[in-house]
Protein backbone atom coordinates (compact mmCIF):
# COMPACT_ATOMS: atom_id res chain seq x y z
CA UNK A 1 0.00 0.00 0.00
CA UNK A 2 1.28 3.26 -0.80
CA UNK A 3 0.82 7.18 0.17
CA UNK A 4 -2.93 7.92 -0.36
CA UNK A 5 -0.94 10.42 -3.22
CA UNK A 6 0.01 7.32 -4.83
CA UNK A 7 -3.03 6.02 -4.58
CA UNK A 8 -4.68 9.03 -6.38
CA UNK A 9 -1.98 8.65 -8.40
CA UNK A 10 -2.47 5.23 -9.73
CA UNK A 11 -6.09 5.43 -9.93
CA UNK A 12 -5.52 7.77 -13.08
CA UNK A 13 -3.44 5.58 -14.42
CA UNK A 14 -5.60 3.02 -14.36
CA UNK A 15 -8.11 5.31 -15.71
CA UNK A 16 -6.34 6.56 -18.40
CA UNK A 17 -4.94 2.42 -19.40
CA UNK A 18 -8.39 1.53 -19.79
CA UNK A 19 -9.95 3.92 -21.46
CA UNK A 20 -7.57 3.86 -24.24
CA UNK A 21 -7.56 -0.04 -24.62
CA UNK A 22 -11.31 0.74 -25.00
CA UNK A 23 -12.16 -1.05 -22.10
CA UNK A 24 -13.60 1.69 -20.20
CA UNK A 25 -17.38 2.56 -20.37
CA UNK A 26 -18.15 6.25 -19.33
CA UNK A 27 -21.09 6.17 -17.05
CA UNK A 28 -21.86 9.91 -17.57
CA UNK A 29 -23.47 10.74 -21.25
CA UNK A 30 -24.47 14.31 -22.13
CA UNK A 31 -27.24 14.19 -24.74
CA UNK A 32 -29.41 17.21 -26.17
CA UNK A 33 -33.29 17.09 -25.74
CA UNK A 34 -36.24 19.45 -25.34
CA UNK A 35 -38.81 19.49 -23.12
CA UNK A 36 -42.06 21.68 -23.16
CA UNK A 37 -42.37 23.08 -19.65
CA UNK A 38 -45.13 25.17 -18.63
CA UNK A 39 -43.87 29.08 -18.03
CA UNK A 40 -45.20 30.90 -14.66
CA UNK A 41 -45.20 34.52 -15.41
CA UNK A 42 -44.96 36.38 -11.99
CA UNK A 43 -46.34 40.48 -13.54
CA UNK A 44 -46.49 41.96 -10.18
CA UNK A 45 -44.23 42.37 -7.67
CA UNK A 46 -46.09 42.30 -4.07
CA UNK A 47 -46.11 38.95 -2.78
CA UNK A 48 -49.31 39.07 -0.90
CA UNK A 49 -51.05 39.30 -4.24
CA UNK A 50 -48.97 36.32 -6.01
CA UNK A 51 -49.82 34.61 -3.00
CA UNK A 52 -53.37 34.68 -3.05
CA UNK A 53 -53.77 34.45 -6.90
CA UNK A 54 -51.39 31.34 -6.74
CA UNK A 55 -53.63 29.98 -4.24
CA UNK A 56 -56.59 30.63 -6.30
CA UNK A 57 -55.23 29.23 -9.12
CA UNK A 58 -54.07 25.68 -7.46
CA UNK A 59 -57.47 25.53 -5.89
CA UNK A 60 -59.19 25.45 -9.46
CA UNK A 61 -56.41 22.96 -11.12
CA UNK A 62 -54.06 21.12 -8.52
CA UNK A 63 -53.14 18.58 -10.83
CA UNK A 64 -51.62 21.01 -13.45
CA UNK A 65 -49.31 22.30 -11.24
CA UNK A 66 -47.99 20.36 -8.89
CA UNK A 67 -44.78 18.27 -8.92
CA UNK A 68 -44.62 19.77 -12.51
CA UNK A 69 -41.50 21.50 -13.52
CA UNK A 70 -41.86 24.78 -13.93
CA UNK A 71 -40.44 27.93 -15.53
CA UNK A 72 -40.21 31.40 -14.39
CA UNK A 73 -40.50 34.09 -16.60
CA UNK A 74 -40.06 37.15 -14.82
CA UNK A 75 -39.55 39.48 -18.04
CA UNK A 76 -42.19 42.31 -16.31
CA UNK A 77 -39.86 42.62 -13.27
CA UNK A 78 -37.16 45.51 -13.47
CA UNK A 79 -36.76 45.75 -9.96
CA UNK A 80 -33.32 44.63 -9.22
CA UNK A 81 -33.81 44.59 -5.69
CA UNK A 82 -37.14 42.01 -5.90
CA UNK A 83 -36.37 38.90 -4.08
CA UNK A 84 -36.49 35.96 -5.75
CA UNK A 85 -35.71 34.16 -2.90
CA UNK A 86 -39.35 34.54 -1.23
CA UNK A 87 -40.86 33.58 -4.26
CA UNK A 88 -38.87 30.39 -4.57
CA UNK A 89 -40.13 29.87 -1.02
CA UNK A 90 -43.66 30.11 -2.16
CA UNK A 91 -43.63 28.39 -4.92
CA UNK A 92 -41.76 25.31 -3.40
CA UNK A 93 -44.07 25.80 -0.51
CA UNK A 94 -46.91 24.95 -2.42
CA UNK A 95 -44.98 21.79 -4.07
CA UNK A 96 -44.16 23.24 -7.43
CA UNK A 97 -40.77 22.20 -8.62
CA UNK A 98 -38.62 25.35 -9.98
CA UNK A 99 -36.63 24.67 -12.48
CA UNK A 100 -34.89 27.81 -13.44
CA UNK A 101 -36.16 31.55 -14.47
CA UNK A 102 -36.11 33.13 -18.27
CA UNK A 103 -36.31 36.92 -19.80
CA UNK A 104 -34.66 38.01 -16.31
CA UNK A 105 -32.98 41.58 -15.51
CA UNK A 106 -28.58 40.79 -15.40
CA UNK A 107 -29.11 41.41 -11.44
CA UNK A 108 -31.92 38.60 -11.03
CA UNK A 109 -29.93 36.10 -13.18
CA UNK A 110 -27.06 36.75 -10.77
CA UNK A 111 -29.72 36.09 -7.86
CA UNK A 112 -31.33 33.15 -9.41
CA UNK A 113 -27.79 31.52 -9.88
CA UNK A 114 -26.87 31.86 -6.69
CA UNK A 115 -30.02 30.29 -5.60
CA UNK A 116 -29.04 27.49 -7.66
CA UNK A 117 -31.76 28.28 -10.13
CA UNK A 118 -30.81 27.36 -14.01
CA UNK A 119 -31.08 30.56 -16.13
CA UNK A 120 -32.67 29.17 -19.18
CA UNK A 121 -32.66 31.59 -22.42
CA UNK A 122 -36.41 31.56 -23.99
CA UNK A 123 -36.78 30.41 -27.79
CA UNK A 124 -39.43 33.27 -28.30
CA UNK A 125 -36.62 35.54 -28.95
CA UNK A 126 -35.88 34.33 -31.86
CA UNK A 127 -39.29 33.81 -33.18
CA UNK A 128 -39.91 37.38 -32.45
CA UNK A 129 -36.44 38.94 -34.25
CA UNK A 130 -36.43 36.06 -37.19
CA UNK A 131 -32.64 35.95 -38.52
CA UNK A 132 -32.71 36.98 -42.18
CA UNK A 133 -30.47 34.91 -44.00
CA UNK A 134 -27.23 36.24 -44.36
CA UNK A 135 -26.58 37.54 -48.21
CA UNK A 136 -23.13 38.65 -49.93
CA UNK A 137 -22.98 41.38 -52.29
CA UNK A 138 -19.92 40.78 -54.98
CA UNK A 139 -19.16 43.88 -56.78
CA UNK A 140 -16.85 42.89 -60.05
CA UNK A 141 -15.39 46.91 -60.84
CA UNK A 142 -13.89 49.48 -59.37
CA UNK A 143 -15.90 52.15 -57.01
CA UNK A 144 -15.37 55.11 -58.25
CA UNK A 145 -14.83 58.72 -56.65
CA UNK A 146 -19.03 59.46 -55.97
CA UNK A 147 -20.26 56.36 -55.71
CA UNK A 148 -21.77 54.47 -53.21
CA UNK A 149 -22.53 51.07 -52.23
CA UNK A 150 -24.33 49.35 -49.32
CA UNK A 151 -24.91 45.00 -48.44
CA UNK A 152 -27.49 45.53 -46.36
CA UNK A 153 -27.44 42.51 -44.25
CA UNK A 154 -24.69 40.89 -45.04
CA UNK A 155 -20.74 41.12 -46.86
CA UNK A 156 -19.30 43.08 -49.62
CA UNK A 157 -16.89 41.72 -51.88
CA UNK A 158 -15.36 44.43 -54.34
CA UNK A 159 -13.09 42.87 -57.18
CA UNK A 160 -11.60 46.16 -57.99
CA UNK A 161 -10.23 49.06 -56.11
CA UNK A 162 -12.23 51.68 -54.22
CA UNK A 163 -11.79 55.24 -55.34
CA UNK A 164 -10.89 58.45 -53.26
CA UNK A 165 -14.24 60.04 -52.64
CA UNK A 166 -16.17 56.24 -52.89
CA UNK A 167 -18.35 54.57 -50.01
CA UNK A 168 -18.70 51.13 -49.39
CA UNK A 169 -20.79 50.32 -46.20
CA UNK A 170 -21.80 46.28 -44.99
CA UNK A 171 -24.04 45.80 -42.71
CA UNK A 172 -21.35 42.14 -42.35
CA UNK A 173 -17.26 42.29 -43.56
CA UNK A 174 -15.76 44.19 -46.66
CA UNK A 175 -13.81 42.70 -48.68
CA UNK A 176 -11.65 44.70 -51.14
CA UNK A 177 -9.38 42.58 -53.97
CA UNK A 178 -7.62 46.28 -55.18
CA UNK A 179 -6.33 49.80 -53.15
CA UNK A 180 -9.13 50.79 -50.72
CA UNK A 181 -8.19 54.45 -51.22
CA UNK A 182 -12.08 56.14 -50.10
CA UNK A 183 -14.43 55.32 -47.19
CA UNK A 184 -14.89 51.94 -45.81
CA UNK A 185 -18.11 50.88 -43.13
CA UNK A 186 -18.58 47.78 -41.88
CA UNK A 187 -20.40 46.52 -39.28
CA UNK A 188 -23.09 49.29 -40.08
CA UNK A 189 -25.83 47.95 -38.13
CA UNK A 190 -23.99 47.09 -34.82
CA UNK A 191 -21.84 44.03 -35.70
CA UNK A 192 -19.08 43.93 -33.54
CA UNK A 193 -17.06 41.16 -35.31
CA UNK A 194 -17.06 42.46 -39.01
CA UNK A 195 -13.80 43.32 -40.41
CA UNK A 196 -12.53 44.99 -43.43
CA UNK A 197 -9.58 43.04 -45.32
CA UNK A 198 -8.26 44.96 -48.54
CA UNK A 199 -4.77 44.35 -50.69
CA UNK A 200 -3.86 47.66 -50.26
CA UNK A 201 -5.25 50.34 -47.29
CA UNK A 202 -4.81 53.83 -48.05
CA UNK A 203 -8.61 54.91 -46.87
CA UNK A 204 -9.98 57.84 -46.27
CA UNK A 205 -11.96 56.52 -43.21
CA UNK A 206 -12.64 53.10 -42.13
CA UNK A 207 -14.89 52.04 -39.47
CA UNK A 208 -16.22 48.84 -37.80
CA UNK A 209 -19.49 49.28 -35.59
CA UNK A 210 -18.81 53.16 -35.48
CA UNK A 211 -15.74 53.02 -34.34
CA UNK A 212 -13.45 55.05 -36.64
CA UNK A 213 -9.92 55.86 -38.31
CA UNK A 214 -8.95 58.43 -40.49
CA UNK A 215 -6.17 58.51 -42.69
CA UNK A 216 -3.87 59.47 -40.19
CA UNK A 217 -4.71 57.18 -37.70
CA UNK A 218 -3.75 54.46 -40.21
CA UNK A 219 -0.87 56.16 -41.22
CA UNK A 220 0.26 56.25 -37.32
CA UNK A 221 -0.61 52.55 -37.03
CA UNK A 222 1.57 51.89 -40.35
CA UNK A 223 -1.21 50.23 -42.50
CA UNK A 224 -0.57 51.15 -45.99
CA UNK A 225 0.08 47.66 -47.66
CA UNK A 226 -2.78 44.60 -47.12
CA UNK A 227 -4.71 44.77 -43.71
CA UNK A 228 -6.97 43.03 -42.01
CA UNK A 229 -9.23 45.90 -40.11
CA UNK A 230 -10.87 44.41 -36.80
CA UNK A 231 -12.30 45.39 -33.54
CA UNK A 232 -10.56 44.28 -30.17
CA UNK A 233 -13.17 44.88 -27.92
CA UNK A 234 -13.65 48.88 -28.20
CA UNK A 235 -10.41 49.16 -30.29
CA UNK A 236 -9.75 49.26 -33.86
CA UNK A 237 -6.65 47.32 -34.33
CA UNK A 238 -5.21 46.33 -37.92
CA UNK A 239 -3.02 43.19 -38.86
CA UNK A 240 -0.64 43.30 -41.76
CA UNK A 241 -2.09 40.59 -44.22
CA UNK A 242 0.69 40.03 -47.45
CA UNK A 243 -2.11 39.54 -50.04
CA UNK B 1 -20.94 52.75 -88.11
CA UNK B 2 -20.39 55.87 -86.72
CA UNK B 3 -18.31 55.86 -83.49
CA UNK B 4 -19.75 58.56 -81.12
CA UNK B 5 -16.86 59.92 -79.18
CA UNK B 6 -16.58 62.14 -76.06
CA UNK B 7 -14.03 64.14 -74.58
CA UNK B 8 -14.38 64.54 -71.01
CA UNK B 9 -12.95 65.33 -67.61
CA UNK B 10 -14.54 66.48 -65.04
CA UNK B 11 -12.16 69.10 -63.83
CA UNK B 12 -11.96 72.42 -65.83
CA UNK B 13 -9.15 73.66 -67.89
CA UNK B 14 -7.12 70.60 -68.40
CA UNK B 15 -6.83 70.21 -72.35
CA UNK B 16 -10.40 68.64 -73.42
CA UNK B 17 -10.87 71.20 -76.17
CA UNK B 18 -7.06 71.40 -77.42
CA UNK B 19 -7.61 67.45 -77.26
CA UNK B 20 -10.97 67.18 -79.21
CA UNK B 21 -9.82 69.89 -81.93
CA UNK B 22 -6.30 67.44 -82.13
CA UNK B 23 -7.92 64.64 -82.20
CA UNK B 24 -11.06 65.52 -84.65
CA UNK B 25 -8.30 66.78 -87.04
CA UNK B 26 -5.95 63.81 -86.94
CA UNK B 27 -8.75 61.75 -87.55
CA UNK B 28 -9.56 63.28 -90.77
CA UNK B 29 -6.13 64.03 -91.61
CA UNK B 30 -6.26 59.49 -91.92
CA UNK B 31 -9.30 60.24 -94.23
CA UNK B 32 -12.46 59.75 -91.90
CA UNK B 33 -15.03 61.96 -92.16
CA UNK B 34 -15.42 63.36 -88.73
CA UNK B 35 -17.36 66.65 -86.98
CA UNK B 36 -16.54 67.74 -84.02
CA UNK B 37 -19.34 69.20 -81.63
CA UNK B 38 -18.58 72.23 -78.50
CA UNK B 39 -21.09 71.35 -76.27
CA UNK B 40 -19.52 74.15 -73.95
CA UNK B 41 -22.68 76.11 -74.71
CA UNK B 42 -21.80 79.68 -73.75
CA UNK B 43 -18.07 79.70 -73.04
CA UNK B 44 -17.59 78.30 -76.61
CA UNK B 45 -13.73 77.98 -77.74
CA UNK B 46 -13.62 74.68 -79.87
CA UNK B 47 -14.00 77.58 -82.93
CA UNK B 48 -11.29 79.36 -82.01
CA UNK B 49 -9.03 77.11 -81.32
CA UNK B 50 -9.59 75.52 -84.74
CA UNK B 51 -9.77 78.79 -86.14
CA UNK B 52 -13.26 79.36 -87.63
CA UNK B 53 -14.74 81.72 -85.13
CA UNK B 54 -15.42 84.09 -87.92
CA UNK B 55 -17.89 81.91 -89.89
CA UNK B 56 -19.97 80.93 -87.29
CA UNK B 57 -23.15 81.70 -88.51
CA UNK B 58 -25.84 78.87 -86.79
CA UNK B 59 -25.16 77.08 -83.84
CA UNK B 60 -25.97 72.98 -82.17
CA UNK B 61 -28.57 75.01 -80.17
CA UNK B 62 -29.90 76.56 -83.50
CA UNK B 63 -29.90 73.06 -85.06
CA UNK B 64 -31.82 71.62 -82.00
CA UNK B 65 -34.70 74.58 -81.89
CA UNK B 66 -35.08 73.62 -85.61
CA UNK B 67 -34.28 77.50 -86.02
CA UNK B 68 -31.34 76.12 -88.83
CA UNK B 69 -30.55 73.03 -90.34
CA UNK B 70 -27.91 70.86 -90.06
CA UNK B 71 -25.61 72.00 -93.11
CA UNK B 72 -26.49 75.33 -92.19
CA UNK B 73 -25.17 75.33 -88.78
CA UNK B 74 -21.82 72.75 -89.89
CA UNK B 75 -18.12 74.61 -90.56
CA UNK B 76 -16.09 73.08 -93.33
CA UNK B 77 -12.72 73.20 -91.99
CA UNK B 78 -10.38 75.05 -94.53
CA UNK B 79 -7.64 72.88 -94.03
CA UNK B 80 -8.73 69.46 -94.04
CA UNK B 81 -11.78 68.69 -96.72
CA UNK B 82 -13.14 65.61 -94.35
CA UNK B 83 -13.19 67.49 -91.36
CA UNK B 84 -16.39 69.78 -89.90
CA UNK B 85 -17.08 72.17 -86.30
CA UNK B 86 -20.66 71.58 -84.96
CA UNK B 87 -19.96 75.49 -83.10
CA UNK B 88 -21.80 76.35 -79.57
CA UNK B 89 -24.25 78.72 -78.73
CA UNK B 90 -22.82 81.67 -77.04
CA UNK B 91 -25.81 83.37 -76.08
CA UNK B 92 -27.87 80.45 -74.60
CA UNK B 93 -26.83 78.57 -71.12
CA UNK B 94 -26.47 74.68 -70.76
CA UNK B 95 -30.07 73.89 -69.96
CA UNK B 96 -30.50 74.47 -74.11
CA UNK B 97 -29.21 71.12 -74.58
CA UNK B 98 -31.94 68.55 -73.95
CA UNK B 99 -31.57 64.57 -74.47
CA UNK B 100 -33.71 64.50 -77.34
CA UNK B 101 -32.41 67.31 -79.09
CA UNK B 102 -29.04 66.35 -78.78
CA UNK B 103 -29.66 62.59 -79.82
CA UNK B 104 -31.83 63.66 -83.21
CA UNK B 105 -28.78 66.09 -83.93
CA UNK B 106 -25.95 63.15 -83.40
CA UNK B 107 -28.15 60.99 -85.22
CA UNK B 108 -28.54 63.18 -88.14
CA UNK B 109 -24.79 63.39 -88.28
CA UNK B 110 -24.27 59.93 -87.75
CA UNK B 111 -25.74 59.71 -91.50
CA UNK B 112 -23.03 61.01 -92.88
CA UNK B 113 -20.04 61.21 -90.44
CA UNK B 114 -17.67 58.35 -89.40
CA UNK B 115 -16.40 59.76 -86.39
CA UNK B 116 -18.41 62.70 -84.15
CA UNK B 117 -16.45 63.99 -81.67
CA UNK B 118 -17.76 65.43 -78.44
CA UNK B 119 -15.84 68.27 -76.62
CA UNK B 120 -17.18 68.31 -72.90
CA UNK B 121 -18.09 71.04 -70.63
CA UNK B 122 -16.15 71.26 -67.34
CA UNK B 123 -18.19 69.87 -64.39
CA UNK B 124 -20.78 66.96 -64.18
CA UNK B 125 -24.13 69.22 -64.76
CA UNK B 126 -26.61 69.05 -67.75
CA UNK B 127 -23.56 70.16 -70.55
CA UNK B 128 -21.59 67.17 -69.69
CA UNK B 129 -24.13 65.17 -69.11
CA UNK B 130 -25.12 65.44 -72.28
CA UNK B 131 -21.97 65.26 -74.06
CA UNK B 132 -21.16 61.84 -72.65
CA UNK B 133 -24.81 60.63 -72.68
CA UNK B 134 -24.95 58.62 -76.16
CA UNK B 135 -20.90 58.13 -76.07
CA UNK B 136 -19.21 54.88 -77.22
CA UNK B 137 -15.82 55.55 -76.30
CA UNK B 138 -14.71 58.31 -73.57
CA UNK B 139 -11.20 59.73 -73.90
CA UNK B 140 -10.93 60.78 -70.14
CA UNK B 141 -8.34 64.03 -70.44
CA UNK B 142 -6.76 64.00 -66.94
CA UNK B 143 -3.66 66.23 -65.47
CA UNK B 144 -1.00 64.48 -63.23
CA UNK B 145 -2.52 65.83 -60.53
CA UNK B 146 -4.55 64.32 -57.62
CA UNK B 147 -7.92 66.92 -57.94
CA UNK B 148 -7.68 66.05 -61.64
CA UNK B 149 -7.23 62.68 -61.34
CA UNK B 150 -10.22 62.45 -58.63
CA UNK B 151 -12.88 64.30 -61.22
CA UNK B 152 -11.61 61.53 -63.85
CA UNK B 153 -12.60 58.91 -61.41
CA UNK B 154 -15.78 60.54 -60.62
CA UNK B 155 -16.69 60.87 -64.78
CA UNK B 156 -15.83 57.27 -65.36
CA UNK B 157 -18.53 56.77 -62.38
CA UNK B 158 -20.75 58.30 -64.41
CA UNK B 159 -20.03 57.34 -67.94
CA UNK B 160 -20.78 53.62 -66.44
CA UNK B 161 -24.56 54.76 -64.44
CA UNK B 162 -25.47 57.96 -66.40
CA UNK B 163 -24.48 57.09 -70.05
CA UNK B 164 -26.87 55.82 -72.37
CA UNK B 165 -25.71 52.07 -72.72
CA UNK B 166 -25.24 52.10 -69.14
CA UNK B 167 -29.01 52.84 -68.98
CA UNK B 168 -29.89 50.53 -71.41
CA UNK B 169 -27.59 48.09 -70.41
CA UNK B 170 -25.72 47.77 -73.64
CA UNK B 171 -22.15 47.28 -73.44
CA UNK B 172 -20.43 49.76 -71.32
CA UNK B 173 -18.96 52.87 -73.24
CA UNK B 174 -15.62 52.22 -73.87
CA UNK B 175 -12.80 54.56 -71.85
CA UNK B 176 -9.20 55.51 -72.46
CA UNK B 177 -6.93 57.54 -70.45
CA UNK B 178 -5.28 60.62 -72.40
CA UNK B 179 -3.20 61.91 -70.09
CA UNK B 180 -2.33 65.92 -70.80
CA UNK B 181 0.23 68.84 -69.65
CA UNK B 182 2.66 65.80 -68.62
CA UNK B 183 5.91 66.83 -67.30
CA UNK B 184 8.34 64.46 -66.45
CA UNK B 185 10.85 66.54 -64.56
CA UNK B 186 8.07 67.71 -62.36
CA UNK B 187 7.06 64.01 -61.72
CA UNK B 188 10.69 63.32 -60.89
CA UNK B 189 10.53 65.68 -58.29
CA UNK B 190 7.96 64.63 -56.75
CA UNK B 191 5.12 67.81 -57.88
CA UNK B 192 3.52 65.70 -60.20
CA UNK B 193 1.65 62.12 -60.28
CA UNK B 194 3.62 59.74 -62.84
CA UNK B 195 1.93 57.92 -65.93
CA UNK B 196 2.29 54.72 -63.83
CA UNK B 197 0.41 56.70 -60.44
CA UNK B 198 -2.93 57.99 -62.88
CA UNK B 199 -3.03 54.14 -64.59
CA UNK B 200 -3.15 52.85 -61.14
CA UNK B 201 -5.68 55.26 -59.43
CA UNK B 202 -7.87 54.99 -62.90
CA UNK B 203 -7.66 51.50 -64.20
CA UNK B 204 -8.57 52.25 -67.88
CA UNK B 205 -6.31 51.43 -70.33
CA UNK B 206 -3.86 54.78 -71.20
CA UNK B 207 -4.31 56.22 -75.27
CA UNK B 208 -1.82 59.00 -75.00
CA UNK B 209 0.63 60.65 -73.17
CA UNK B 210 0.86 64.85 -73.95
CA UNK B 211 3.54 66.39 -72.87
CA UNK B 212 3.09 70.35 -71.41
CA UNK B 213 4.56 72.43 -74.37
CA UNK B 214 4.23 75.87 -75.54
CA UNK B 215 3.90 74.89 -78.78
CA UNK B 216 0.21 74.45 -77.38
CA UNK B 217 -0.71 78.29 -76.88
CA UNK B 218 0.97 78.83 -80.18
CA UNK B 219 -1.26 77.15 -81.66
CA UNK B 220 -4.07 77.70 -80.14
CA UNK B 221 -3.37 81.81 -80.47
CA UNK B 222 -2.88 81.63 -84.11
CA UNK B 223 -6.09 78.98 -84.56
CA UNK B 224 -4.29 75.98 -86.00
CA UNK B 225 -4.96 72.51 -83.91
CA UNK B 226 -1.66 72.05 -82.33
CA UNK B 227 -1.89 67.89 -83.86
CA UNK B 228 -0.74 69.90 -87.23
CA UNK B 229 2.67 71.12 -85.89
CA UNK B 230 4.74 68.28 -86.55
CA UNK B 231 7.76 69.93 -85.26
CA UNK B 232 6.68 70.09 -81.55
CA UNK B 233 6.78 66.98 -79.16
CA UNK B 234 2.34 67.69 -78.18
CA UNK B 235 1.59 67.61 -81.89
CA UNK B 236 3.80 64.13 -82.64
CA UNK B 237 1.90 62.36 -79.12
CA UNK B 238 -1.82 63.61 -80.44
CA UNK B 239 -0.59 61.97 -83.61
CA UNK B 240 0.47 59.05 -81.74
CA UNK B 241 -2.24 59.16 -80.03
CA UNK B 242 -5.11 59.56 -82.90
CA UNK B 243 -3.18 56.28 -84.34
CA UNK B 244 -3.86 54.14 -81.69
CA UNK B 245 -7.18 55.00 -81.27
CA UNK B 246 -7.41 53.32 -84.96
CA UNK B 247 -6.23 50.61 -83.30
CA UNK B 248 -1.98 50.68 -84.07
CA UNK B 249 0.63 49.86 -81.54
CA UNK B 250 3.69 52.24 -80.28
CA UNK B 251 5.39 53.13 -77.67
CA UNK B 252 4.86 55.89 -75.33
CA UNK B 253 6.98 58.48 -75.92
CA UNK B 254 7.66 62.15 -73.98
CA UNK B 255 7.27 59.93 -70.79
CA UNK B 256 10.70 60.23 -69.42
CA UNK B 257 13.00 63.51 -68.59
CA UNK B 258 14.63 64.49 -71.66
CA UNK B 259 18.69 63.61 -71.52
CA UNK B 260 20.41 66.02 -74.07
CA UNK B 261 21.96 64.17 -76.56
CA UNK B 262 25.54 64.21 -77.61
CA UNK B 263 24.68 66.12 -81.20
CA UNK B 264 22.22 68.62 -79.23
CA UNK B 265 25.13 69.09 -77.33
CA UNK B 266 27.09 70.46 -79.63
CA UNK B 267 24.64 71.76 -81.98
CA UNK B 268 22.30 73.49 -79.44
CA UNK B 269 18.44 73.28 -80.15
N1 LIG C 1 -0.13 69.99 -73.45
C1 LIG C 1 -0.29 71.27 -73.05
N2 LIG C 1 0.77 72.04 -72.78
C2 LIG C 1 0.63 73.31 -72.38
N3 LIG C 1 -0.55 73.91 -72.24
C3 LIG C 1 -1.66 73.22 -72.48
C4 LIG C 1 -1.61 71.86 -72.90
N4 LIG C 1 -2.88 71.43 -73.06
C5 LIG C 1 -3.69 72.45 -72.78
N5 LIG C 1 -2.97 73.54 -72.43
C6 LIG C 1 -3.48 74.85 -72.04
O1 LIG C 1 -4.41 74.70 -70.97
C7 LIG C 1 -5.46 75.62 -71.10
C8 LIG C 1 -6.77 74.88 -71.08
O2 LIG C 1 -6.88 74.08 -72.24
P1 LIG C 1 -8.27 73.69 -72.87
O3 LIG C 1 -9.08 74.90 -73.15
O4 LIG C 1 -8.01 72.75 -73.98
O5 LIG C 1 -8.88 72.93 -71.63
P2 LIG C 1 -10.40 72.49 -71.42
O6 LIG C 1 -10.30 71.24 -70.62
O7 LIG C 1 -11.12 72.46 -72.69
O8 LIG C 1 -10.95 73.66 -70.51
P3 LIG C 1 -12.49 73.92 -70.12
O9 LIG C 1 -12.75 72.98 -69.00
O10 LIG C 1 -12.52 75.33 -69.69
O11 LIG C 1 -13.30 73.63 -71.34
C9 LIG C 1 -5.22 76.39 -72.40
O12 LIG C 1 -4.63 77.61 -72.06
C10 LIG C 1 -4.27 75.51 -73.16
O13 LIG C 1 -3.43 76.26 -73.99
MG1 LIG D 1 -12.99 73.37 -73.27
Amino acid sequence: MGSPEFNVYRRKVDHFVKSKLGMYTPSLELKGASFTLSVLHIKHQDMERLTAELDNKLAIAPQFFIGAPLVINIELIKDPLFDLATLKTLLTSRQLVIVGITEAIPELMLQAKLLGLAVIKSGKQSQHHPQLPKTTKIIQQTIRSGQQIYAKGGDLIIIGAVGNGAEVIADGSIHVYGTLRGKAMAGAAGDKHAVIIAKKVEAELVSIAGQYWLTENLQQNGTTQGACIRLDGHILTADNLSL
Amino acid sequence: MTQIIVVTSGKGGVGKTTSSAAIATGLALKGHRTVVIDFDIGLRNLDLIMGCERRVVYDFVNVINGEANLNQALIKDKRCDKLYILPASQTRDKNALTQEGVGKVLSLLAEQFEYIICDSPAGIENGAMMALYYADLAIVTTNPEVSSVRDSDRIVGMLQSKSRRAEQGLEPVKELLLLTRYAPERVSSGEMLSVVDVEEILAIPLLGVIPESQSVLKASNSGVPVILDQESDAGIAYSDSVARLLGEELPFRFITEEKKGFLKRIFGN
